[in-house]
């Protein structure tokens, strides 16, 4: 199966992406870990005004099968967080990467993602 | 990662609909081909189909077979009809569940010859073959293990018998719930059993490998959907049936369980007999009974449930019901907070999440 991991977006080993604008990051969740996962039936993420440390874990994502964890990817100050998809969790593998959006960052310092791969690189990491 | 694995006899069928396949009680078997939600509504709301092949099978044929058998049961085995089934379970002298099984009673000769089958779990089969011939000898109830040779496919959901009839003579609706016969499908010799683990109406078909894939591909055809384990699971759990190793085990009893009604006290000497008693008359410390979740957080096996910051039970089961459009889950709690009402909480990574104990089973299918 393949999907679409867009040029512009950063990935991380535990399959969040993020999109970097300025100093703020929007992060997500790839199409592969939302496919991988099954049916989504629940996603908890931190509150407004949540201070975030980049490893830590944020949140997690509850699908019929498992629950994963989502991790920080970057040190930062949650800004806002995608209500919509919270209410309505089985929408996020229509769009990850729009719509499906989980949350925005303020960064506290310019973001270190030594740690994190380009699209082409996720995409063998996950051969899709 | 499936090399110890052992698949069955429909495996290429598996591969060939991208299943994601997955390691279950020694077997490599598939979990879900589109998706569990949608293999799950297919069952509720037309049929669908799924490859038991796992499942332990046993033939059996001896000189009163059901009296041999009977001390390894507490359910009556002496009333039941040639044709008919009985759920019941292996239990050590403590009264813990050795395994769940299905006995289907065939028949017997003038002269006392009875055959019949037993249908156990997969994970277990190994065990139940062990403890069942310590009991009785493999030539007296002329044991035959084919759990490795036949195909066992069930067919499940309102539309399941219309379908499978197009390609049997039997009248499948004069066979009732929880009785069996044998025929034929596609011109082969086949065994079918109105049994089921998804709450819904339907056969389980037992047939020899080649049939086996004929009859997949012809279902297929017909337009059955294809479900793996992973709807398997969802949908026993909304039916609020045990699934052995998680909800029952070596250390729970059937009235712990809920399945005090496959106990009969009164038909003689059984394996665990004096622990049941024993049970009966002090009552039992803990029950199995429905949770369901105030939120969407999926409270899972092992999660403990809390009053109060203490323990008071554990989760065995839990899932999302795609039915009801809740979590759900099984979990023992003490006797006394087991009354439907009771406010519980479950720990899910180490926050409490307010749960309600409701009656079981979560589902019910609407009668004709």
């Amino acid at each position: 199966m393949s999907f679409d991991y867009p040029d512009d977006l950063k990935y991380m080993d535990s399959h969040e992406y993020i999109r970097l604008e300025g100093d703020v990051a929007t992060v997500g969740i790839t199409a592969f870990a939302i496919d991988q996962l099954g049916d989504i039936v629940f996603i908890e993420l931190p509150e407004v005004g949540d201070d975030l440390s980049q490893g830590e874990t944020m949140g997690n994502i509850e699908s019929v099968k498992a629950v994963e964890d989502i991790y920080a990817p970057v040190n930062g100050t949650v800004l806002e967080c995608n209500a919509e998809i919270a209410d309505a969790p089985e929408q996020l593998a229509e769009d990850p990467y729009g719509n499906g959006w989980l949350l925005k960052i303020k960064l506290n310092e310019p973001a270190t993602l030594e740690q994190s791969m380009t699209a082409a690189e996720y995409q063998a990491k996950v051969g899709g | 990662m499936a090399d110890s694995l052992k698949p069955t006899p429909l495996l290429e069928q598996h591969q060939q609909l991208n299943a994601r396949m997955m390691g279950f009680g020694g077997w490599n078997m598939p979990v879900q081909y589109e998706g569990i939600t949608t293999e799950h509504q297919s069952v509720r709301q037309t049929v669908g189909m799924f490859d038991i092949s796992h499942m332990g099978k046993f033939l059996l044929q001896g000189n009163n077979l059901r009296q041999q058998l009977q001390p390894l049961v507490p359910s009556d085995l002496s009333q039941l009809e040639p044709g008919q089934a009985k759920y019941s379970v292996f239990l050590n002298e403590q009264a813990g569940i050795i395994d769940d099984l299905i006995f289907y009673f065939e028949g017997g000769t003038e002269s006392g010859v009875e055959t019949g089958k037993l249908i156990v779990n997969a994970s277990t089969t190994a065990k139940d073959k062990a403890w069942l011939l310590k009991h009785v000898s493999a030539e007296a109830i002329g044991f035959e293990d084919v759990s490795d040779s036949h195909v066992l496919i069930a067919v499940q959901g309102p539309d399941a018998i219309a379908t499978l009839q197009r390609f049997t003579p039997i009248a499948l609706t004069t066979i009732r719930n929880y009785r069996h016969q044998s025929g034929t499908i596609l011109e082969q010799p086949a065994w079918f059993a109105r049994t089921g683990y998804t709450g819904e109406d339907g056969f389980e078909v037992m047939v020899d490998p080649e049939t086996g894939k004929k009859l997949w591909q012809t279902l297929l055809d017909a337009g059955v959907t294809p479900c793996g384990l992973g709807a398997r699971d969802t949908l026993r759990l909304e039916a609020a049936m045990a699934l052995y190793g998680q909800d029952i085990n070596d250390t729970t009893t059937p009235y712990e369980a809920g399945l005090g009604w496959l106990v009969n006290l009164d038909q003689g000497e059984f394996i665990g007999m004096d622990a049941l008693k024993d049970q009966q008359q002090s009552g039992s410390q803990r029950k199995l009974v429905g949770l369901q979740m105030q939120g969407r957080h999926i409270a899972r096996h092992d999660y403990p449930v809390v009053v109060n910051d203490q323990e008071v039970g554990i989760v065995t089961s839990g899932s999302f019901s795609p039915t009801l459009g809740k979590s759900i889950a099984l979990a023992y709690v003490s006797t006394a907070l087991a009354k439907s009402g009771t406010e519980l909480m479950v720990l899910i990574r180490n926050k409490p999440q307010p749960a309600i104990v409701v009656k079981k089973p979560f589902y019910r299918r609407p009668k004709l």
